[in-house]
């Protein structure tokens, strides 16, 4: 076993430093923060969907695990992210995702947009698509397939990485 | 072996390799530069006799079945006396529903039950609490009051089932409730027989159905133990478990080397409250993963077993050699499952299922083709559950004990993971304990490295997946998936409504004050715990009293960040 290959920047970084004034989304990177909703404790895939975002450019942020859809708004909203990405492989997606929904709609963050992933059925996919969640990965799907969902969902360029 | 023949084998090996085997690679190079286990451990080509299994060191290392150091197995006849037990995990719904499944596992064969709880009952959310939105139901059986496990068990008669209860920060809770359904059948306490998980660090590790703080939690653990070891002689008071620290990531010798860890400190504990090594350690259990790679898998359970030994008997100088058995359950590998072509899940978990026979498992439940996408469907399980009779009954492989042993390779790799899951200990150690460890974030960041890394091999190609980066196929996957009754979630909650009204209301609130102060002194928390649950106070409120003294745990970025 080799202890210096041990990931240097772990995963859960609640404390992301204070947005700069001057930050707008022509000249930062694209900030995701991943969530995980509800009462479920399976984080292999959140954790692996941060790497990967980071290795590709992304600015991530990770709630860590069994936020409220509350919690995850207000970090959202004050971390001024582009997206969020919400983890559930409960069965309790509908009503987090769809709470999640409402509350930036009530808190008018509607830009930020909103994806997931997890064991969800196909006419759960559907409906949440209907009901704004723009995109949703269920198992199998590949880092390619993600990372280029996320390309076409967050446009601005984020070559500054 | 003598000195001669070592010297011997290794002049033909040398011979062989010039004289054989290098024109063939001139002429057919190996499919890859670099052979590696399912945990990316490297593979020589050809394995030849080593010493630490030879005739000189065959009792030191390997002994004899039934006997330290339990390499070959922990019962002298192993599944010539007995197979293993048959026990498949399951639950959903509501109480009355998984007590049909039950009734149908138990029509079908299955030897012993295995409670999955819902997540608002592992953590110890009433069914009709904010927190439980969603989650009634879902991943498991909805439990908030005796009544509720009256249900669950109606018709079971808990002197003749053995039933494993993966519950653990909840678990005196959950136990109570079910030595209070066995009062009600006229069982006692001392005719109970099974097994509850109990195994709180691994949910701060990997699994995440904590709610107390670690030390609050391991006092309840202590608890829990000290109580069992005086009521309930058949029971196992923990199942100490690398599942879930596999099914996170880890590598086999992290499953171990965490795995022991925690044993370590549950030991520990245990011995700091003034119990004696050999008063609870028999009734220590175990649980672990198998994967698809067999004989890494095989290894890596006899592994297990012998250092596991060692280290009761070096470290903590037990005596009685049942406390130096390490005694297991096995599940598949979820996590192997895949949602593409599922019929090849169940090739899968034949191979993992093998793994665990071949390396002498204690109990076993295999999981359905169709976990990756939903609950398992009745057929689905059906065909798991007929995937270990066929092992046990047509392939042979439980007619002789410990059927690998002498294996050139399997005897090297046992060796080997014993010795890198030795150093995961020895760091645990030097961290100060698992607890600090933990806090520290150490085994946490081990794992996440660890399932990155697997997963980057498997998106780059280094590492194939059938149906998945290789052989893959573009039809879509027709399955008639199990789906949640959506009135499941409400039957649990009118239930919870009506126990409430009929209850006496003064008798829980004074049960639920016992606990209070109970949890303030030093007193054992399970007699007041058994008599909250008797009085049909919920585990809500339990939890509650519990939380108000002992305070409640979040995930912290300081716990990773280290």
């Amino acid at each position: 076993m080799d202890h210096s290959t041990l990931i240097k920047t772990p995963v859960l970084v609640d404390a992301s430093p204070p947005i700069v004034a001057a930050a707008s989304p022509a000249n930062r990177r694209r900030r995701i923060l991943i969530g995980k909703p509800g009462l479920d404790g399976h984080d292999r895939g959140a954790k692996y969907i941060v790497h990967l975002l980071r290795d590709h450019g992304y600015e991530v942020i990770y709630t860590g695990i069994r936020r409220t859809p509350d919690e995850i708004v207000a970090k959202a909203v004050r971390q001024q992210v582009d997206a969020i990405g919400l983890s559930v492989l409960s069965g309790a997606h509908m009503p987090l995702f769809t709470r999640v929904l409402e509350l930036l709609a009530t808190q008018r963050a509607t830009q930020i947009v909103v994806f997931g992933g997890g064991i969800i059925p196909a006419e759960d996919v559907e409906l949440l698509k209907s009901q704004g969640v723009a995109e949703i990965f269920t198992p199998g799907a590949s880092a390619d397939e993600i990372l280029s969902a996320l390309a076409r969902l967050l446009p601005v360029t984020h070559a500054g990485a | 072996m003598n000195t001669s023949n070592t010297l011997s084998l290794q002049a033909g090996f040398a011979d062989w390799q010039t004289q054989t085997l290098a024109p063939t690679l001139r002429k057919a190079p190996e499919r890859v530069a670099r052979f590696v286990t399912a945990s990316s451990t490297p593979v020589e080509r050809l394995y030849l006799p080593i010493e630490s299994s030879g005739h000189e060191r065959y009792l030191e290392q390997l002994g004899f079945p039934g006997e330290y150091p339990f390499t070959r197995g922990v019962q002298p006849t192993m599944y010539r006396g007995r197979l293993w037990t048959m026990r498949q995990y399951a639950g959903f719904g509501s109480a009355d529903e998984t007590n049909a499944r039950f009734r149908y596992l138990l029509s079908q064969g299955s030897t012993g039950l295995s409670v999955a709880f819902d997540l608002p009952t592992q953590i110890g959310y009433d069914c009709d609490a904010p927190q439980a939105a969603g989650e009634v139901g879902r991943v498991g059986v909805s439990i908030s009051s005796l009544a509720d496990m009256e249900r669950l068990f109606d018709g079971i008669p808990l002197d003749r089932v053995s039933t494993s209860m993966t519950i653990n920060a909840t678990a005196p809770i959950l136990l109570a409730m079910y030595v209070a359904v066995a009062e009600q059948q006229n069982v006692s306490s001392t005719q109970i027989n099974g097994t509850i998980q109990n195994d709180i660090l691994k949910e701060y590790i990997a699994r995440g159905t904590y709610r107390f703080p670690p030390q609050a939690s391991l006092r309840l653990t202590r608890d829990l133990f000290a109580w069992c070891s005086r009521e309930t002689p058949k029971w196992n008071s923990i199942s100490i478990s690398g599942y879930h620290i596999r099914e996170a990531g880890s590598t086999a010798a992290q499953e171990i080397g965490f795995t022991l860890a925690d044993a370590v400190c549950y030991i520990e504990s245990a011995l700091n409250a003034g119990l004696s090594v050999d008063d609870f350690a028999p009734r220590l259990a175990f649980f672990f993963a198998a994967h698809t790679d067999v004989l890494e898998e095989v290894a890596k359970f006899r592994a297990a077993r012998r250092l596991y030994a060692r280290l009761m008997r070096e470290r903590f100088g037990a005596q009685d050699p049942r406390s130096c058995m390490l005694r297991f359950h096995t599940q598949t590998g979820g996590v192997t499952l895949t949602a593409q072509q599922p019929d090849n899940n169940i090739v899968r978990v034949t191979l993992q299922a093998l793994a665990a026979v071949l390396g002498g498992t204690q109990s076993l439940h295999t999981n359905s083709k169709d976990e990756a996408l939903a609950l398992p469907s009745e057929e689905a399980v059906t065909v798991a559950l007929r995937t270990q009779q066929i092992i046990a009954h047509e392939s042979g492989v439980a007619n002789t004990i410990d059927p690998l042993a002498g294996s050139y390779f399997i005897e090297q790799l046992t060796d080997r993971l014993e010795a890198d899951a030795r150093r995961y200990i020895d760091k645990i150690d030097e961290l100060g304990g698992m607890v600090a460890a933990i806090e520290q974030g150490y085994p946490q960041a081990e794992i996440e490295q660890a399932a990155y890394d697997f997963q980057r091999s498997i998106d780059t190609g280094a590492r194939q997946i059938v149906g998945v980066n290789c052989f893959a196929s573009q039809e879509p996957t027709r399955l008639e998936l199990f789906q949640l009754d959506e009135q499941s979630a409400r039957r649990p909650i009118e239930r919870l409504a009506e126990v409430r009204e009929r209850r006496d209301a003064l008798r829980v609130n004074r049960t639920l004050d016992a606990i209070r102060a109970a949890a303030q002194s030093d007193e054992n928390l399970m007699p007041v715990i058994l008599d909250a649950v008797r009085a049909y106070a919920t585990i809500g409120e339990i939890c509650a009293s519990l939380e108000s003294v002992l305070g409640v745990h979040q995930e912290s970025c300081a716990e990773v960040l280290a």
